[in-house]
């Protein structure tokens, strides 16, 4: 108990950084989240941490009915990350909605629900269900789903379905809750498909879902995951993630970003946030360190601090300004200095 | 309620094939009953392996020198238990616990027999002490593939109304596996319930001898984890609820320990037609 107090009190005393982030609408108190599918809906973290001193709580992707999901092996350990292929096994909505969500409301956690479809209007439907409920505070639409009307066609590989989804979602939406997309790395032109979630009504996006994998298991010499493919995580994919925050910032910087791919300390939040993240979400290292969300924003606050912030905002995109052109004052503006002494060339041994 | 707690290595030792690891964890031990289990960090700070290292807790004790310790037994099966392996007194290293749920115990006195396979036996023995605190037969039965790979059953004989040990190979006890000689200690003992802890193929012939007898069976399962905690959703398996309805449960949050005849053995490493949310409409998404 008394170890639970110690990191409880550890949220408070962050220093004198104004940490607040808007993502479309809504003031969140910090910029830090956990990631979708690594904190669940918060429940079995806050025995570690009191969640609400987080930004968000991103959820699990919840679908309308409840899903087994995929068979075991569904986990493989990969160097500085993993591969999962869980299957977003899930209660569906009506059981999130009486206990997962309804336990955050009460807790009076930020939750930002993610949702996953099969079709359109199953994502539509998912909105419906979540419009008007306490707690909700933000929606995340995964769209790395498989669109059952499209041979399976993952939405978020094609700018078009992408952007049914999207608007499907933001109609069936209040207006004061934000709908972010959450964009998926294996596209050819990212910025492309953000342009298009945008377009279609997305308030913000969030960069990046895990990238396909896959391992082989050398001895039984068949795929490690019975899943076969698998979505990558970790600090393996963290250059990616950071590259994929830049593009889609350069392409449109006025619109929000949640940022995430391998996020482990502080200053690989900052990464995120001078790329063009105006807040990050801590997925797969929650996995190793479940205390992990309130140390990263920790250790953020003060890495902003020592860089000389006073607010979070002033960091965001800032890797992205122009190169500063070193204008030197003239050191001898009237041309009076004296003149530097004549010297002796310098001379040099004889190569050996 | 687990903590996560920066614990220290008190000792280690070689037991057989295995190491027996001993930490320092200050409210863990206080927190510990037989059948949970601890999650460990492996690598260090900057370690490329981001995934913990569960194992089920051996011993404990409340208030050493040192403060709380817990000790465990693991086998090298790879490159996190090689290192764990390598620590030394004093290294420190970042524990949860404890986790999962416990064996439950019988509220009367009964004749319990506890089978072990492997480095199974760890989480056997405090049992077996709560067992006979509270009034209980505990008889034990131990296999292995051979005599180095077998744990504990010196403590076991010691604690014990009898022990019997099989291994593969025949190096200690009758050659053969705990399932060869379990209906005979059942059957001897008038056992009344039976707790097991090894591999999952060993689990179900436990299970499954037991419910033929109509003796309950709590089984301590093994399955590969990531987290620990709950929030990862991979260790799952098929398992029959008190609704009767079957679900892909967590073994780290809703096991390790269950009731060996509630596991649908069959399906185990599958996702079974009739389980809750199968099957599935699409095939995608993580």
């Amino acid at each position: 108990m008394s170890e639970l107090t110690v990191r409880r009190s550890e949220v408070r005393g962050l220093p004198d950084v104004d940490l607040t982030t808007q993502l479309g609408g809504v003031t969140f108190p910090n910029p830090v989240f956990t990631a979708s599918g690594c904190a669940a809906a918060g429940q079995e973290l806050q025995q570690f941490f009191d969640v609400t001193a987080l930004g968000g709580v991103v959820t699990k992707s919840i679908m309308l009915a409840p899903r087994s999901g995929r068979p075991t092996p569904r986990m493989a350990e990969t160097p500085s990350g993993m591969l999962n292929s869980i299957g977003l096994q899930g209660p569906g909505i009506d059981a999130f909605l009486d206990h997962d969500l309804a336990w955050l409301a009460e807790r009076g956690a930020r939750a930002v629900v993610s949702i996953a479809g099969g079709t359109v209007d199953e994502y539509a439907k998912l909105a419906n269900r979540l419009r008007g409920r306490p707690g909700l505070t933000m929606l995340e639409v995964n769209i790395s789903c498989p669109n059952v009307e499209d041979r399976g066609q993952v939405f978020a590989c094609d700018p078009v379905a992408a952007a049914a989804v999207v608007q499907a979602v933001r109609r069936n939406t209040d207006s004061r809750i934000p709908v972010f997309a959450k964009l998926s790395p294996d596209v050819t032109d990212i910025a492309e498909i953000a342009r298009s979630c945008v377009d279609a009504g997305a308030d913000g996006l969030s960069v990046i879902n895990t990238l396909l994998g896959m391992a082989i298991d050398t001895t039984t010499m068949r795929p490690v995951l019975g899943g076969v493919t698998g979505g990558l995580s970790g600090p393996a994919i963290r250059p990616v993630a950071v590259r994929c925050v830049w593009q889609v910032h350069q392409a449109l910087p006025d619109v929000p970003i949640l940022g995430m791919g391998g996020i482990r300390t502080g200053l690989d939040a900052l990464e995120f946030i001078l790329a063009g993240a105006s807040a990050v979400s801590v997925g797969t290292t929650v996995f190793g360190d479940p205390t992990a969300p309130v140390r990263v924003l920790h250790e953020l606050a003060h890495a902003l601090a020592q860089r000389g912030f006073d607010r979070l905002e002033d960091a965001v995109g800032l890797a992205h300004r122009p190169p500063e052109i070193y204008i030197p004052e003239d050191p001898d503006p009237v041309g009076d200095d004296e003149p530097l002494p004549a010297r002796e060339p310098v001379s040099f041994e004889k190569e050996r | 309620m687990p903590v996560q707690v920066q614990g220290e290595v008190l000792s280690m030792r070689r037991v057989g094939a295995y190491n027996a690891m001993t930490i320092v964890a200050p409210g863990i031990a206080e927190l510990t009953k037989p059948g949970h289990f601890v999650a460990l960090q492996v690598g260090g700070p900057e370690s490329s392996m981001l995934l913990r290292r569960a194992f089920a807790i051996y011993d404990v004790k409340e208030r050493g020198v040192y403060g709380g310790t817990v000790e465990f037994v693991f086998s090298i099966h790879g490159k996190g238990t090689a290192w764990l392996a390598a620590r030394r007194p004093q290294d420190k290293l970042d524990v949860v616990g404890p986790l999962g749920k416990p064996f439950r115990l019988p509220k009367g006195r009964v004749n319990a027999t506890l089978v072990g396979g492997g480095y199974g036996s760890a989480p056997l023995l405090p049992l077996a002490k709560a067992l006979q605190d509270r009034g209980c037969r505990v008889d034990f039965v131990l296999g292995a593939a051979s005599v180095d790979r077998l744990f504990g059953q010196l403590d076991a004989k010691r604690m014990s109304s009898s022990i019997a040990v099989t291994t593969d190979d025949g190096s200690l006890g009758e050659q053969g596996r705990v399932s060869d000689v379990l209906p005979q200690v059942l059957d001897r003992t008038g056992a009344e319930v039976v707790y097991a802890c090894g591999p999952m193929a060993m689990l179900r012939a436990v299970s499954e001898l037991a419910a033929a007898r109509g003796i309950p069976a709590q089984v301590a399962v093994e399955e590969s984890m990531a987290c620990g905690i709950g929030v990862c959703m991979t260790c799952v398996l098929p398992v029959v609820g008190d609704d009767g309805i079957s679900r892909m449960v967590r073994s780290c949050v809703e096991g390790p320990v269950f009731l060996g005849d509630r596991v649908r053995w069959d399906d185990v490493g599958t996702v079974p037609d009739d389980i809750l949310g199968a099957p599935m409409s699409t095939g995608g998404g993580h």
